[in-house]
């Protein structure tokens, strides 16, 4: 099983290295800048343990748990 | 790079200017485009359709130096692979593809100078469509702060466009972007970024190839159709250039992804010029955490966050319901002591029935609830410009869901407890279309302002005043409240039967953006909330008001004779109403009702708020030489069934009062939900499906409570 964006800690950090599927919701992960090479960074987790939050391209972005398990990343130290 | 087709400036150059030029702006979420188009715009504005599609524009004039152009406000949106409604009428603008804006003569772009590379996503695709484009550089105002800084000219040269620094709450700037403006109007010179050659080169044939068929086409949208595969533009063109496109498309895409979808390519084509571009640009210095960082812990907190989340609802309907009676019961009485005024001094007849027991109670009906939506809105305006609604969503996504709707339906449903007409419309920025038809046809069911003056007289009148600890909880509250929590079931039943039976579509999702946190302008605020007003003022009042029309005509007419020649009102038994009622009135006889509540019912339909006009009329009106001016609540108390026995008994007034809580009686939200939804499907079954509800609802309750009570 690779890593993915689900599996991170609040604040861990990773590196995306793909995506599990490509399809419109995918794409639009992409598009907002959740592309391959980019650095993303766990926040935090909503009060009930999802959604959660990251940090990419200097923002913060929200997403649920069974979405970000689609994007594969390399843990970074 | 190379420049635009020469066919696109030639055809430009040779196009008579016969209006006024057009400027769209577009931007980002959350990048202050709204606070900009008000403060350039001021309040001359006015709210629009696209004819063919679903969503409202907002237009305003501009004053230029050359003269007076038009701006409209497009949604805003992350990316022009359109998914959701709103993004869709963004891309459909943008291409020329909206009859009544034609060709956009300037795109202003606004772009957050602390968000740069999110933002330089939309804005590459935007500088690539051919338009001339001034991109406002915002929030430069806080860059200091947040340890950024910009080698400006650099960024213009790389975009190829005017970049004007802006900071819009403040109105810094905005002189220097009016006279940008003005140049690129005056120039009409094309953005000549162009990132994909080959991509250019692949639409453009294709172009050419529609156009030797007939087929009006732009290379923009030839892209973005090769781009996003059954996509939206796909979908457009498809329409005008028949099913054999879509295999070209497909061969083009095949030749050009090479094994990856373009979409793919594009996004990481995109983040790898930002990325270089920003790295030459923009200069970050490491800040320690600060207050936002703090403020985020403490609201994204198990315990303290969802505290913060229920003192804020608390917040907000204490206040809405607390602070907004008094006005409403000052509308109310200034409406009814204007009609006595007109009542005193006009002759009785049909001219002053129409004008007082028509227009003056019409236009009151209407009126009565704009203290309530105010308060709402501006309190979620509020929380919108400081960035806490996101908050909110994220906090409650998981609760959402598990009813079948997502974190995005919960300011839709929020603002249901006003009125779910804006509550519908603000539907449009969810994406997913199963999560969006679930929250349209969940709002109707939550408690609206409409449905609290009914709600106000039957529990005053009909509930015992008990209060237990010192006052803390009394009866007529929590009667009040459990008819709160009704509509919430209702409407989570809705979404729950949407998911399992309508629609099998695609799960769904949550992606919101986190913004900073602000604080928010009182300028802004105002003039966001007087938009809004005004939408639901030509949306709701309009019917509303001419509802109230029909009523009292059907109350008045046929008129009777009298000695003379003139006329009066009839008996309300034999008005139409009266006619009509008593000839329904069998068919809710199980529900405890007589002809007169059926009567005030069925004129409610429309609109439910009229109920009490109606209650007043049957019930004070007709008997006025009786009973003298006994208080309507008292006068309902006294109704008798003809065999002598009470109607309202408070198993039939509470079954009344689950009618009104679970029925779909206002067609201004059938209206909305029409133009929303694009069908008369979906109106129609949820009308039926309501009042199923609402008269099984009513039903048992009359016939379980009438047991339980002897």
């Amino acid at each position: 099983m690779a890593t993915t964006l689900a599996d991170l800690a609040p604040g861990q950090r990773g590196s995306i290295t793909g995506y599990a599927q490509d399809d419109a919701f995918t794409q639009r992960l992409m598009q907002l800048g959740l592309i391959e090479g980019a650095d993303v960074e766990m926040l935090r987790c909503a009060p009930t343990g999802d959604p959660i939050e990251v940090r990419v391209m200097g923002y913060a972005l929200s997403l649920r748990r069974n979405e970000a398990a689609l994007v594969h990343v390399d843990l970074l130290a | 790079m190379s420049i635009s087709s020469p066919d696109a400036i030639v055809a430009d150059a040779a196009r008579v200017r016969t209006r006024r030029p057009v400027v769209v702006t577009l931007g980002n979420p959350n990048t202050g485009k709204s606070t900009l188009f008000n403060a350039l715009t001021g309040l001359r504005q006015k709210v629009g359709n696209f004819p063919g599609v679903t969503v409202e524009h907002v237009v305003g004039k501009l004053m230029l130096a050359s003269g007076e152009v038009d701006v409209v406000d497009l949604p805003g949106t992350y990316s022009l692979s359109a998914q959701s409604p709103d993004e869709m009428v963004a891309v459909d603008v943008l291409l020329g593809r909206v009859g009544a804006v034609g060709r956009p003569d300037v795109v202003l772009l606004i772009v957050d100078a602390t968000n740069l590379r999110r933002n330089l996503f939309l804005a590459s695709q935007v500088l690539e469509i051919g338009l001339p484009v001034v991109i406002a550089l915002n929030m430069t105002d806080l860059l200091a702060a947040q340890g950024i800084t910009l080698e400006l000219p650099q960024l213009a040269a790389a975009l190829g466009v005017p970049v004007v620094p802006i900071a819009a709450a403040r109105g810094e700037g905005l002189a220097e972007l009016r006279a940008a403006l003005d140049t690129a109007i005056a120039e009409g010179r094309p953005s000549p970024l162009r990132l994909n050659p080959a991509l250019q080169a692949a639409a453009d044939e294709l172009v050419a190839t529609l156009r030797a068929r007939g087929v009006d086409a732009v290379p923009a949208e030839v892209e973005r159709a090769l781009i996003d595969e059954q996509g939206h533009a796909e979908r457009r063109l498809v329409e005008r250039a028949g099913d054999p496109l879509r295999e070209e498309l497909a061969a083009r895409r095949h030749a050009l992804a090479q094994g990856r979808s373009l979409a793919t390519v594009e996004a990481r084509d995109r983040y790898s010029w930002i990325n270089a571009l920003v790295a030459r640009v923009e200069r970050r210095e490491e800040r320690r955490p600060g207050w936002r960082e703090a403020l985020d812990r403490w609201l994204n907190h198990p315990v303290y966050g969802s505290l913060a989340f229920l003192l804020a609802m608390a917040v907000v309907f204490q206040s809405v319901f607390a602070w907004a009676t008094p006005l409403m019961e000052a509308i109310d009485a200034g409406a009814t002591a204007l009609g006595e005024w007109v009542r005193g001094s006009t002759t009785p007849g049909l001219l002053q029935s129409f004008l007082v027991d028509g227009v003056i109670a019409g236009v009151g009906s209407v009126v009565v609830f704009l203290p309530q939506i105010m308060l709402l809105f501006a309190f979620i305006i509020v929380l919108e410009d400081s960035g806490y609604m996101s908050r909110a969503a994220f906090v409650v996504d998981r609760l959402m869901r598990w009813c079948g709707l997502s974190g995005q339906s919960f300011i839709p449903m929020l603002s249901s407890f006003a009125c779910a007409v804006p509550g519908i419309m603000g539907t449009r920025v969810i994406g997913n279309p199963r999560d969006r038809l679930a929250t349209i046809l969940a709002a109707p069911f939550m408690t609206c302002s409409a449905r609290l003056p009914i709600y106000a007289l039957l529990i005053a009148a009909f509930v015992p005043p008990k209060t237990w600890f010192g006052g803390l909880l009394n009866l007529q509250g929590l009667v009040l409240l459990g008819f709160y929590l009704l509509g919430m079931v209702g409407a989570v039943f809705t979404a729950f039967l949407v998911n399992r039976l309508v629609f099998a579509g695609p799960r769904s999702r949550f992606l919101l953006e986190m913004p900073p946190y602000r604080l928010p302008q009182l300028k802004s605020v105002v003039v966001k909330l007087l938009g809004r007003v005004r939408i639901f003022l030509k949306r709701a009042g309009t019917i509303i008001f001419a509802v109230a029309l029909v009523v009292w005509a059907a109350a008045s007419f046929p008129r009777v004779e009298l000695e003379g020649g003139t006329s009066a009102a009839p008996p309300i038994a034999d008005s139409y109403l009266g006619r009509a009622s008593r000839a329904v009135a069998p068919v809710f006889a199980p529900l405890g009702w007589d002809w007169k509540v059926t009567a005030a019912v069925i004129a409610s339909f429309p609109a439910r708020e009229v109920v009490i006009a109606v209650l007043g009329t049957l019930y004070a009106v007709e008997d006025a030489d009786a009973g003298g001016e006994a208080r309507l609540a008292d006068r309902i108390k006294e109704a008798r069934h003809p065999d002598g026995a009470p109607v309202f008994t408070l198993p039939m007034v509470l079954g009344l009062m689950v009618f009104y809580a679970l029925c779909l009686q206002c067609i201004s939200t059938l209206a909305v939900i029409r133009r929303e939804t694009n069908s008369w499907r979906w109106p129609l079954a949820s009308w039926l499906y309501m009042t199923t509800l609402g008269y099984l609802g009513a039903f048992l309750c009359f016939r379980f409570g009438s047991v339980l009570t002897g």
